[in-house]
């Protein structure tokens, strides 16, 4: 089951330089499709998660020089939604009081109802009133996940979030994901060619001479893993990836 | 397990303190043996209790008052950069200021009474509560800030949901610290100008050659700050426990 894509989410592109104490750390012109995956993939340390961060306005320990603009021309802050590696729960607080702690660190008032539709969706429903450390990882995950959904944000950035779970935890974490955040406009950086090539409408390859597209398979996201264009993108990719690293 | 091993070195220190008594052959107004230390206590029991209560009152007025002193000081560090460059220095040099040498000066401002020990009490535990709390409201995972900047919180709020609750352990380490501090802090006031307290009783029995009182009212005052110590590791426990979202049976 699917939700209708939202129309509201919008293309972002972010094109210019960033430096770290006067060194370029990379120079690119990245656009995300809107309502569509873009997985960023790269070699550690290429500026990854700086292209995550400063499309988030968060703090990057460097100096951009360029853009970053929506298609709709709307200011971005305020649209995003966030999910990282970590699972960012707040230990002292049980997972339904966690997926809706955007409200109330806006001071509004939490809409719990609509808290245990979305815990049911990503099946958590029982297990609303336990702290995260009574959880597994991917409990904690798909807690996240829920939070994420709880503000309803048209864009959302993925910062390696299901790169901490087990092979079968993160095929459904993958599957999960690709079905509630339908229609959104998502950022996903991972280190994984088999996470880009399942979801990915468009695949980046990021290195020190900016953000290079790699063809993503034609079949629309989420893809099967055992399907022969999705392990080709995956085999391909893997190999392209060595040589960006090797280079 | 615990109980054994506490009632085993309490043996061993009484047998210590009765085996140096023996061997020294020190007079009992140098060095009385346990045993008179005890008669002291059983047939001055009612004059030490009421001089306990007094340094334990003063002792918690202090460490409430010094705590939220302390606790007040490092949010308003957090929450102001520039209180926090002001501040900072000032708090770090005030502790190179010995608190006792100030007791003379606050027992002449604050009188003879529990206010000028009270305020000694605070003085002395102010430092490590405010730098054990502002230590942890500083040091919260960045994802979680970064996290609730992209959802829009407001400062205070960030203050009270996260970082407050992520900092309740180091708070409860600068309590456990506190705990020492505070019986330290009112027994020096008392030393100075009190006429009630232990260590009012302390320098009365000392300067009547009463050894074995004032040994009695010392152990008094151990037991004190042991219970506090005790009460207050609780308490600390309690605190991580929830920070950490366990639940302590």
């Amino acid at each position: 089951m699917t939700s209708p894509p939202d129309t509201t989410a919008p293309g972002i592109r972010l094109c210019g330089r960033h430096s770290i104490a006067n060194s370029v750390l990379f120079d690119a012109d990245i656009a995300l499709g809107a309502a569509e995956w873009t997985c960023l993939l790269g070699p550690s340390g290429v500026g990854k998660s700086t292209v995550l961060r400063l499309i988030a306005g968060l703090d990057t320990g460097g100096g951009f020089d360029g853009a970053i603009t929506a298609t709709d021309g709307a200011p971005i802050e305020g649209r995003l939604g966030y999910m990282a590696q970590s699972d960012l729960l707040m230990p002292w607080l049980s997972v339904m009081d966690n997926v809706v702690i955007g409200a109330k660190l806006r001071s509004e008032a939490p809409d719990h109802a609509r808290a245990r539709t979305l815990l049911d969706r990503v099946g958590l429903r029982a297990h609303a009133h336990k702290t995260p450390a009574a959880l597994s990882g991917g409990m904690r995950q798909r807690a996240a996940l829920a939070r994420v959904l709880m503000e309803d944000r048209p864009i959302v950035l993925l910062d390696e979030p299901f790169s901490a779970l087990d092979a079968g935890t993160r095929a459904d974490m993958q599957e999960l994901a690709a079905e509630v955040l339908h229609g959104k406009t998502v950022l996903l950086v991972t280190h994984d060619p088999a996470e880009a090539a399942r979801l990915g409408h468009q695949i980046l390859v990021m290195s020190a001479q900016g953000a290079m597209p790699w063809p993503a398979p034609t079949t629309p996201p989420i893809r099967a893993i055992e399907a022969p264009d999705t392990l080709a993108c995956q085999s391909a990719l893997l190999a392209h990836l060595r040589e960006v690293q090797a280079a | 397990m615990r109980k054994r091993d506490i009632l085993a070195a309490l043996g061993v220190g009484l047998g210590l303190w009765q085996a140096l008594v023996w061997i020294t052959g020190a007079p009992h107004f140098i060095l009385p043996s346990p045993l008179r230390v005890a008669n002291a206590l059983i047939h001055s029991r009612e004059v030490i209790a009421e001089n306990a209560l007094v340094t334990l009152q003063e002792i918690i007025a202090g460490l409430i008052l010094g705590t939220l002193l302390g606790v007040a000081t490092a949010i308003q560090l957090t929450l102001s950069k520039t209180a926090e460059r002001l501040m900072l220095p000032i708090l770090v040099f005030t502790q190179a200021v010995p608190v006792f040498a100030l007791a003379p000066v606050l027992t002449l401002w604050f009188g003879y009474g529990m206010a000028s020990k009270i305020v000694m009490t605070v003085l002395i535990i102010y430092f490590p509560v405010t730098s054990a709390f502002h230590d942890g409201l500083t040091r919260v995972d960045r994802g979680l800030l970064d996290q609730a900047k992209i959802m829009g919180a407001r400062p205070l709020q960030t203050l009270l949901r996260i970082q407050v609750p992520h900092a309740l352990p180091s708070l409860g380490t600068g309590l456990r610290l506190a705990a020492v501090y505070a019986p330290i802090g009112a027994v020096i006031g008392e030393w100075v100008g009190a006429s009630k307290g232990l260590g009012y009783l302390m320098l009365l029995a000392n300067g009547r050659a009463k050894i074995d009182l004032m040994f009695a009212s010392l152990i008094v005052l151990a037991c004190l700050t042991v219970l506090l110590h005790t009460a207050i590791g609780v308490l600390s426990r309690q605190l991580v426990a929830y920070s950490e979202g366990r639940r302590l049976r």
